[in-house]
């Protein structure tokens, strides 16, 4: 079992959460050119180590935390409340 | 209804391979423990090939291969950075079919499941082939609705499915639970007579021996740690054991694909997602076909050995951990039940995980890339190891002749670009 530890919640079960994934800052729909969308809806860096990302605690505060984790070991470092109003993409 | 072909059917012999394997030498070394000769020799690393291709498993083994094989391109090394088969072609559940959803899909895998057929004696290697047939169970009027769909889909493209109903599953698989007080009621099911299951480590130590025999060299524990470019054209690859010069490099990687594209410059569309699998104590043959069942998230098929061999849907979050997990074995077991309750007492042997590329259209990412001489073959997915031979074969051609073949036209890294998405939802246990 792997403990996320949620910002709000102390500690829990990473089963009750939705992996988000990295956080791609979402362009401006009324400038962006079809590429620079696509590359918005499609590409992520996928690294192998380090990596923020976003994690939504849907069985518990249903709120949203950036976390570091270490994508070989699963290894969580730091974890931080995700904006006031969430990502960008539930913001959007 | 279940036949067997095992791949003995007349295939090209070629010149020069070595037909080491016969009845008469098994009988003779088996008699005198003597003069077994290794399958393939390591050779020195030399300073450049024509062509170098990342990743020593079924798909790079297999382009490899049909280089030397279909063109006469015999200047290639094949590197990987563990052992060969030491990535998803060892660590897949080794079924195979064509029962796809698109017809660029069915097409595709079609030719791959004909080019296993005739794989054995073409490789002078005994890869199991055991066409046993493929049931795909409907637990959803949705689905049903889907598999018939997909054997419409398949008819016009000339590959056998056919819907059936639950008395008929109930004969094929006496052992399955089709009532109607299952908590999810099996309606009925997509028949595929062709697909089946063949043993993934002689497919993949086949391709090597036959391309080494034709001249490639494979070099094991050498990890590609650069890619140099220059003027937008690849000059070389930098490994954990030397520097190599060449024009024309191959990522035939799954799990690690991203990070041997991004040496090149290319960014993928692609994320890394783990996918379990749990093999049990051999029990006696009491399962003729192959399983799947989308609902519940499950493939089940019985080995030669009795082993039963269970897979799953991608873990859920990215990662590139191959650690298994207490709460995937439990879910697996949970469904497995579901469907044959009387496995109560059958106990898991082992379990283990593979890395699956997931693309955002569970279609591989096949073909050329904006860098000159970087070709892609990745983004395999959850279906990588039933398509190997065909994408050896199209990526041997895309390299020889400097085109991209039709069959693999519709793969190309330009779609997610242009929004020419394939949607392939006929994909293995993808939760859609």
């Amino acid at each position: 079992m792997i403990l996320l530890p949620c910002a709000w919640c102390g500690p829990r079960d990473a089963a009750e959460f939705h992996h988000v994934g990295e956080a791609v800052p979402r362009p401006d729909p009324r400038t962006a050119t079809p590429a620079q969308w696509r590359a918005y809806l499609y590409l992520r860096a996928n690294p192998c180590g380090w990596t923020v990302e976003t994690w939504y605690h849907r069985m518990g505060c249903r709120r949203y935390v950036t976390i570091e984790r270490h994508t070989e070991t699963n290894e969580i470092r730091t974890a931080t409340v995700a904006g006031a109003a969430g990502p960008a993409e539930a913001a959007g | 209804m279940q036949r067997s072909t095992n791949g003995h059917r007349p295939g090209r012999r070629r010149p020069g391979y070595p037909a080491r394997y016969s009845a008469f030498a098994l009988l003779r070394h088996g008699l005198t423990h003597q003069d077994w000769p290794p399958a393939w020799q390591p050779r020195p690393m030399k300073a450049s090939y024509d062509v170098v291709v990342i990743g020593g498993g079924v798909h790079g083994l297999a382009a490899a291969y049909y280089l030397a094989a279909n063109h006469g391109i015999t200047d290639v090394a094949v590197l990987d950075k563990g052992y060969l088969g030491s990535g998803g072609s060892g660590r897949n559940t080794a079924i195979l079919r064509s029962n796809y959803l698109t017809p660029e899909g069915v097409r595709f895998y079609d030719r791959s499941i004909k080019l296993y057929q005739r794989l054995a004696a073409e490789l002078d290697f005994n890869v199991m082939f055991s066409q046993r047939g493929h049931l795909t169970l409907a637990h959803s009027d949705a689905s049903l609705r889907t598999m018939r769909w997909r054997a419409e889909v398949n008819k016009i493209e000339g590959v056998s499915s056919e819907v059936i109903g639950p008395a008929e599953i109930k004969r094929l698989v006496p052992y399955l639970d089709v009532s109607a007080a299952a908590r999810y009621p099996v309606l009925g099911a997509l028949w595929h007579p062709p697909g089946g299951i063949i043993r993934h480590d002689a497919v993949v130590w086949g391709y090597a021996r036959g391309a080494a025999a034709l001249g490639v060299h494979l070099h094991q524990n050498t990890e590609v740690t650069g890619i140099d470019v220059a003027g937008g054209q690849v000059r070389g690859v930098r490994t954990s054991q030397g520097d190599i010069a060449t024009r024309t490099v191959l990522n035939a990687t799954a799990g690690w694909s991203t990070l041997i594209s991004d040496m090149a410059g290319v960014a993928l569309p692609i994320q890394t997602f783990p996918l379990q699998a749990a093999v049990t104590e051999p029990v006696r043959p009491f399962l003729g076909t192959v399983i799947v069942s989308g609902t519940l998230h499950v493939y089940v098929s019985q080995t030669d050995r009795g082993e039963l061999v269970f897979g799953a849907s991608v873990d859920p979050f990215t990662s590139y951990s191959m650690r298994g997990s207490l709460e995937f074995i439990e879910g697996l077991a949970g469904h497995v039940l579901e469907l044959m309750p009387s496995l109560t007492k059958v106990r898991v042997l082992r379990q283990w995980a593979g890395l699956c590329d997931m693309t955002p259209d569970f279609s591989p990412v096949m073909g050329r890339t904006p860098v000159d001489g970087f070709l892609t073959d990745v983004g395999w997915g959850t279906y990588g190891f039933k398509a190997g031979p065909v994408s050896g074969e199209a990526m041997a051609e895309c390299i020889a002749t400097g085109r991209t073949p039709d069959i693999i036209a519709a793969f190309g890294l330009g779609r997610f670009a242009d929004g020419t998405l394939v949607g392939e939802k006929g994909a293995a246990a993808v939760g859609h």
